[in-house]
């Protein structure tokens, strides 16, 4: 057995890409992996958003296979009446359907703002976040740079981006727009992924977070890859191999060994003991702290802070397998579709998940690949991320037929005739994704990403900066700042920070 | 319903009150952790003198104390404490302190190793929290049992004899081991242990023996000069013996507002206790830091001239720059000196030219002495009977 300087735990799209980084600059890694195949989250995404341009770059994911079906999907808003909106273009620069010109107006207007916000806001993603502590090295010059941009966009802009980085997504539409349809359609996507509805406090900065992303250089743009999301985390797992990295699947890390208050390598479920100086979680810091490394190794006041990390997953996902197309009332089945209904519906969606109750109408995110890529066997997959589903209701079993239920009578009602079609059905509640994926409460992001746990909050006050409690850990998942989505992000600023210590 | 009328009786009683209420001719109480307490029971320098020449009994009920147990007992403490537990013997007991994970002291205390899985952790702020926080991934039980126990301090040269003549056999009793007798239907746990840095002994029953030990004591000790103390004289006797009391000698983290104010055990003389090589305990890689940087402040003793108690008076360096506080000063009738607990900043805790800011009241008139201070080895006051075994025969 080769031995091996650093250990990476999770072959997701931030292990992979600390590993292919590591492995650039001429370290022996291990990647061990849980699952059957590596990719990660990257499986259970069917969208790309933010995909880390220098990670895209870097590992060169073009020539390792990474191809676009399409770089720029347009979404269309459904209607039960078939009075669809279609957005074209990245954040729905062009509006097509029933608006009002008051309304494209407006629209056009916050779209172009929230977009300069986003991509102010946006190099903080691609370094470490700055710590709060006096004479800590913080990287001034850069910090200053994101102040003085922000300044820049004038001081009316500077003022709106002051008013609105902490209020909510409902209020913020609510100001400028008055179409259901469309405020429901971006309330949506300002609260996917999170534990959080529209009124809840703060549910913009996330929104602008996620706004910040890019596919193929088109800030806010969202991609579609050639053979799905899992080709996407095959080309990683290709461009780090090139590099010479042993990716081993099947790996399920039970423990962190710690020897003399250092990481010293990791133990595997089945017993096996792989030694290495450093060892990367790619994996939810929650669990890397309190199940691998293990509280007496750790300052107590910090496994408190571990154990209050706010986990909570609100989407799950549903796989349909139909016989033939549906027919969403004319809708594109190559664009993204939403079933959003107003802004009050996507709120009401979220109601009964607060009380680990399962909503009557979730909304969805609906992709169907296959009309971008056919099947021979004329079969059609849909892929659809339902909100709100609540993570720990009283009855699994119960709240999981119950959810899918409503998605299918969602579906239903916006693609008649299409429960007839459906010859296989699959829904992940979010503790079903947290079984599978092992992320606490099936939370997308590895730890909410809302305004108390970013920045220097994320993954918690005083490891925020990739560097683990124990000599040798490094922390550099989803969990870490800037947060989730298959972007890698995280993966390379604490391959980053691991150079900068030496 | 029952109606609730615990407020018109804050302060709560000890099982020893029927005893302590009869003897409190001064009736002279403070509140100490919520309990009736008695400051001074006839006269303070008689009570301090008791301390030095005879034998003395102070009710030590209102101390908090949590019963730990459990397989990973050991390895829990080791993890929350400072010193290494693994090496407290069964019978023994570990003065200790622990901290936050800043390293900034939450309280220090006695840690009895009653059994090699049972633990008695005695202190003086409530820390269920912090204790049950840190139970996270231990297999242990975290107990508050301050109600469950009677506990006496007897203190003073003749203390070893009153329990002898009390029945109890404690000739083998070495300082801080402790031993168990049958005392009426229950039973008595004695260690040697205690607050005022002379030979003496704590005492812990249920409380339903504690006006039983009570009355045998001072049977015993008729001839022995026994007598009860307050708080007062017990806090004569601790500075003296050179010891801190958590809240009054330093902050404690969980109620510090003020950044400044924060003390590590390092800052505050503890640093001895730090078993470096026992592996993680909360507070270590930042005390680790600071032991390598070094502390900002020290804790100090001083002997200051004059014979004004130097109570909550400001240090200057020089006699002009501020450099610190006493926490705690008495005129020592035993030593015959002016003494001090300080926290005084490290650069100037060599001593030299450090100067007590003294306001004396004179009939309704403060005097202001600039008094020069001297810092000095603690404790201040020790005889070798503290430690003799068996203990001497006064």
């Amino acid at each position: 057995m080769p031995s091996f300087d650093t250990i990476i735990i999770g072959a997701g799209p931030n292990g992979l890409a600390v590993a292919h980084r590591l492995a650039s600059k001429g370290a022996a890694v291990l990647v061990l992996e849980a699952a059957a195949t590596a990719g990660g989250g990257a499986g259970l995404a069917h969208l790309s958003y933010n995909l880390d341009p220098r990670v895209e770059k870097a590992m060169g994911l073009a020539a390792h296979g990474l191809e676009w079906a399409s770089a720029d999907l347009a979404t269309t808003a459904l209607s039960p009446d078939g009075n669809h909106l279609r957005l074209e273009g990245p954040v729905g620069e062009r509006l097509f359907g029933d608006v009002s010109d008051a309304d494209r107006a407006a629209w056009s207007t916050l779209r172009a703002r929230l977009l300069r916000f986003a991509a102010v806001l946006s190099p903080l993603n691609q370094m470490a976040p700055p710590r709060i502590a006096k004479g800590v090295g913080n990287p001034m010059l850069k910090l200053a740079m994101i102040g003085i941009k922000a300044r820049m966009m004038g001081a009316k802009d500077f003022r709106e981006l002051g008013r609105i980085i902490l209020t909510n997504a409902h209020d913020l539409l609510d100001d400028e727009l008055s179409d259901p349809r469309l405020k429901g359609a971006l309330a949506f996507d300002a609260t996917l992924g999170g534990w959080l509805g529209p009124r809840s406090p703060n549910s913009v900065l996330p929104w602008l977070v996620r706004l910040s992303g890019q596919v193929a250089g088109k800030q806010g743009a969202l991609g579609l890859p050639k053979g799905g999301m899992a080709a996407l985390g095959a080309a990683m797992v290709k461009a780090t191999a090139a590099k010479g990295v042993t990716i081993r699947c099947n790996a399920a890390v039970e423990r962190i060994l710690v020897e003399g208050e250092r990481v010293a390598g990791v133990i595997l479920a089945g017993g096996e003991e792989i030694r290495a100086a450093r060892v990367v979680s790619a994996i939810a810091p929650k669990t890397t702290l309190l199940s691998l490394v293990g509280a007496r190794h750790l300052d107590a006041g910090l496994v408190t802070r571990a154990r209050h990390q706010k986990a909570r997953g609100g989407a799950a996902k549903l796989h349909l397998t139909l016989r033939a197309a549906p027919d969403f009332r004319g809708a594109n089945l190559k664009d993204r579709l939403l079933i959003a209904g107003s802004e009050h519906d996507v709120e009401r969606s979220f109601n009964p998940v607060k009380y680990g109750r399962v909503p009557e109408r979730p909304g969805m995110e609906i992709m169907i690949p296959t009309a971008h890529e056919l099947k021979p066997d004329g079969k059609y997959h849909l892929s659809a991320i339902a909100q709100f589903a609540p993570h720990a209701p009283a009855d699994r079993v119960a709240a999981r037929a119950e959810m899918l239920a409503a998605c299918l009578a969602q579906l239903e009602a916006n693609a008649p005739g299409i429960g007839a079609l459906v010859e296989d059905a699959e829904i992940l509640m979010p503790y079903d994704i947290e079984a599978r994926y092992g992320l606490p409460g099936g939370q997308w992001h590895a730890g909410e990403l809302s305004v108390e746990q970013m920045l220097f909050l994320r993954p918690l006050p005083g490891i925020a900066q990739y560097k683990g409690p124990v000599p040798g850990l490094w922390l550099a998942s989803a969990g870490c700042h800037p947060g989730g989505g298959v972007s890698g992000s995280a993966g390379w600023n604490a391959a980053l920070a691991m150079e900068a210590a030496g | 319903m029952t109606a609730l009328r615990h407020f018109e009786t804050p302060l709560l009683k000890t099982p020893f009150h029927p005893r302590t209420e009869a003897l409190n001719k001064l009736w002279s109480w403070g509140n100490w952790g919520g309990y009736t307490t008695a400051l001074s029971f006839d006269d303070l320098a008689m009570e301090h003198s008791a301390v030095r020449n005879s034998a003395t009994v102070y009710d030590l009920c209102p101390m908090i104390k949590y019963r730990i147990e459990g397989p990973e007992a050991t390895a829990y403490l080791d993890r929350l404490t400072l010193r290494n537990v693994a090496k407290l013997s069964v019978g023994g007991v570990q003065y200790t302190a622990w901290t936050n994970d800043a390293g900034h002291m939450l309280d220090d205390g006695t840690l009895f190793r009653l059994a090699s899985d049972r633990y008695r952790l005695c202190c003086q702020e409530r820390h269920l929290n912090w204790l049950t926080d840190s139970a996270h991934g231990f297999d242990v039980t975290i107990t508050e049992e301050t109600e469950d126990i009677a506990a006496l301090s007897l203190q003073g040269p003749t203390s070893g004899e009153v329990l002898r003549l009390a029945g109890f056999d404690i000739d083998a009793l070495k300082p801080f081991r402790m031993a168990e007798f049958p005392l009426g239907n229950g039973r008595l746990m004695i260690s040697r242990t205690g607050f005022t840095g002379d030979l003496g002994y704590e005492l812990w029953t249920t409380p339903d023996q504690a006006l039983a030990l009570w009355d045998l004591l001072f049977d015993a000790g008729k001839l022995h000069g026994i007598r009860p103390i307050g708080s007062d004289a017990l806090n004569m006797a601790r500075l003296e013996a050179g010891l801190i009391i958590t809240g009054i000698d330093f902050t404690p983290a969980d109620t510090c507002v003020r950044e400044d104010r924060l003390r590590s055990p390092i800052e505050m003389g503890l640093g001895w206790m730090i078993d470096w090589k026992k592996g993680h305990f909360t507070g270590k890689a930042a005390l680790v830091a600071q032991r390598d940087k070094g502390r900002k402040w020290s804790f100090v003793g001083l002997e200051i001239g004059g014979n004004i108690a130097a109570e909550g008076a400001i240090l200057y360096h020089n006699q002009k720059l501020e450099v610190g506080v006493i926490t705690g000063a008495i005129w020592s009738p035993v030593l015959k000196k002016n003494i001090a607990l300080a926290q005084v900043l490290t650069k100037y805790a060599d001593g030299a030219n450090i100067w007590a800011e003294i306001y004396a009241l004179r009939e309704l008139h403060y005097e202001k002495l600039m008094m020069q201070a001297r810092v000095v080895d603690r404790p201040f006051f020790v005889h070798d009977r503290r430690r003799a075994t068996p203990p001497g025969r006064f």
